[in-house]
């Protein structure tokens, strides 16, 4: 299934992208293409961006100037169905975002039946056959609260794979769980990775990025840095900045002696 | 003698803090059980007796105060809390709507019916609406008055309620809903409102209660003798007996539908405070 990345047409493309919130300019020009069944992670100091520009992908955020397509079609013509088009574009956030009145099993057949239409059957089989996928059948009647934070952001992938998308945005998928909690995320990406799905990563996880990204794309102050293959750009950086972030993000204990010049306030999502 | 100065020391003079304290809150306590034999004392409990406590009288309100009075009241109540419902969702939405002149108008409905008091709408209810539309009923007759006068009020309220609601659920409910393709629509009624139920379901009920109460104002409507609820009721009954058990009755019967309600408003809060545990 793993196609060469780039080749094979871009799923995404982003063109001249800008967002601003009020004053602050948070995205400053992006050019981005994703090609089918590649994997991406942004990666960038807090407040770089990346995040914003992920949003700006499924349109959760209105681009204030610029292009987005995916799959080809145009997300920022004003006539889209926005709707219709997010259908084919998963999104996991770092707070997961389960519906904590539904059930682990309603979660997953609830936008099946009120977006795709399926019977109740039908979604009955899709989502098992994704909590299955993601290792939590035995949680299928389990409520939201009662699982572990790992365990409700595999749910919650299971959730936008049962809406069968094309592309899938992960927002700091791992950033708000406890360490030994990440793997099993981790592992369920790799899997989706492993079976050729175009994916858009926003993460700290350097090693993830270095293992599983296909392309890894560094951002600071709104714009793209550099990109390239992950061993280069993690393990031998050509830029300045970005070798700034990496030694800070491998030594935190040198990042509180560092943190000279003021960040931009992270935007909260 | 030293550990007697320790002690003193730190005081500057007379009594530590327990000591007042102590001292403070007898004094209330004194003052209080005084008021109360005072009052038990000087009130003439023989006339009062005889005034709101015949048991005669009392009697031959039964089963009447409640198999017409008291259903009044719930019917009322009830229609009057469906109505308001209804209109205060309506309401809400248009606050928090993106169309100004939708947040505009359920702003200025919400200021003027939080604004009057229900006794007003009442006489308005029962006195302009027929002059403005001669010949036309309001459907359901006393019934249909009392459910639209209660609900035009209850809905300014529950409002600012479920907006309140809406608002305290995550933002990131919508996005969630929004990223898998919902409509806004579809994810407010699916994904939004459900939670937000959850959250005012006891400030709702406490709405029920006030609603309850409110509906005795169906005195200024004009009710027929089979439309009467427990104000009414216990005052015609009072009048005609020349007694004010009645209205004892009527008042006893108003207690024992609110404090079980208040009982399970408090049951729901501390639920919900465990809930955010």
């Amino acid at each position: 299934m793993s196609e060469t990345p780039p080749a094979a047409g871009a799923e995404i493309e982003v063109r001249g992208l800008h967002k601003s919130f009020g004053d602050n300019e948070v995205l400053r020009g992006i050019d981005l293409e994703i090609g089918r069944g590649e994997v991406v992670c942004v990666i960038g100091p807090s407040g770089s961006g990346k995040s914003t520009l992920l949003r700006c992908v499924n349109l959760l955020e209105e681009p204030t100037k610029g292009q987005v397509f995916v799959g080809g079609t145009e997300l920022t013509d004003p006539d889209v169905d926005i709707d219709a088009v997010r259908r084919r574009i998963g999104m996991v956030f770092q707070q997961f975002n389960l519906f904590p009145h539904l059930t682990v099993t309603r979660n997953l057949t609830l936008p099946q039946r009120r977006v795709l239409g399926r019977d109740k059957a039908e979604a009955a089989r899709v989502a098992a056959e994704n909590l299955a996928r993601v290792g939590l059948s035995e949680k299928a009647d389990a409520y939201p609260a009662s699982l572990s934070g790992g365990q409700q952001q595999r749910v919650a992938i299971a959730r936008s794979l049962s809406m069968g998308p094309e592309v899938m945005l992960f927002d700091e998928p791992t950033s708000a769980l406890d360490p030994e909690l990440v793997g099993d995320v981790l592992a369920v990406m790799r899997m989706l990775a492993d079976e050729g799905m175009t994916m858009m990563v926003v993460t700290h996880e350097m090693t993830f990025a270095r293992e599983v990204a296909d392309r890894v794309v560094f951002m600071d102050g709104g714009v793209i840095v550099e990109q390239g293959d992950p061993a280069q750009v993690i393990g031998n950086p050509a830029h300045e900045r970005t070798r700034h972030f990496l030694s800070r993000l491998l030594d935190p204990a040198m990042a509180e002696v560092e943190e000279g010049t003021p960040e931009q306030p992270a935007k909260s999502d | 003698m030293t550990a007697s100065d320790v002690r003193l020391q730190p005081r500057k003079k007379g009594l530590t803090r327990t000591q007042k304290r102590t001292l403070s809150r007898g004094a209330q306590y004194v003052v209080f059980v005084a008021a109360v034999i005072a009052f038990a004392v000087s009130a003439d409990w023989g006339r009062l007796k005889n005034q709101f406590a015949q048991w005669s009288i009392a009697k031959q309100m039964f089963p009447d105060v409640i198999t017409l009075a008291l259903k009044n009241t719930v019917l009322y109540t009830l229609s009057g809390f469906v109505v308001g419902l209804v209109l205060g969702m309506v309401i809400a939405l248009m606050r928090l709507s993106s169309v100004g002149p939708y947040r505009w108008l359920a702003g200025i409905y919400i200021e003027i019916f939080r604004g009057l008091p229900a006794l007003l709408i009442f006489i308005f209810i029962g006195v302009a609406v027929p002059l403005a539309f001669p010949g036309t009923e309001i459907v359901g007759g006393t019934y249909g008055k009392v459910a639209l006068a209660l609900g035009l009020v209850a809905a300014a309220y529950m409002a600012e309620t479920i907006r309140a609601g809406i608002q305290a659920v995550p933002k990131g409910q919508l996005e969630a809903a929004r990223s898998l393709g919902f409509s806004p629509a579809r994810a407010m009624i699916s994904i939004v409102i459900p939670q937000a139920f959850r959250i005012i379901l006891p400030p709702l009920t406490n709405e029920l209660v006030l609603l309850f109460k409110d509906s005795s104002l169906v005195l200024f409507l004009g009710v027929t003798l089979e439309e009467r609820e427990l104000s009414k009721y216990g005052r015609d009954l009072a009048s005609t007996t020349a007694n004010s058990t009645p209205i004892l009755v009527a008042g006893l019967c108003y207690l024992l539908v609110t404090i079980p309600l208040g009982f399970v408003v408090r049951r729901m809060e501390a639920k919900a405070q465990e809930a955010v545990k």
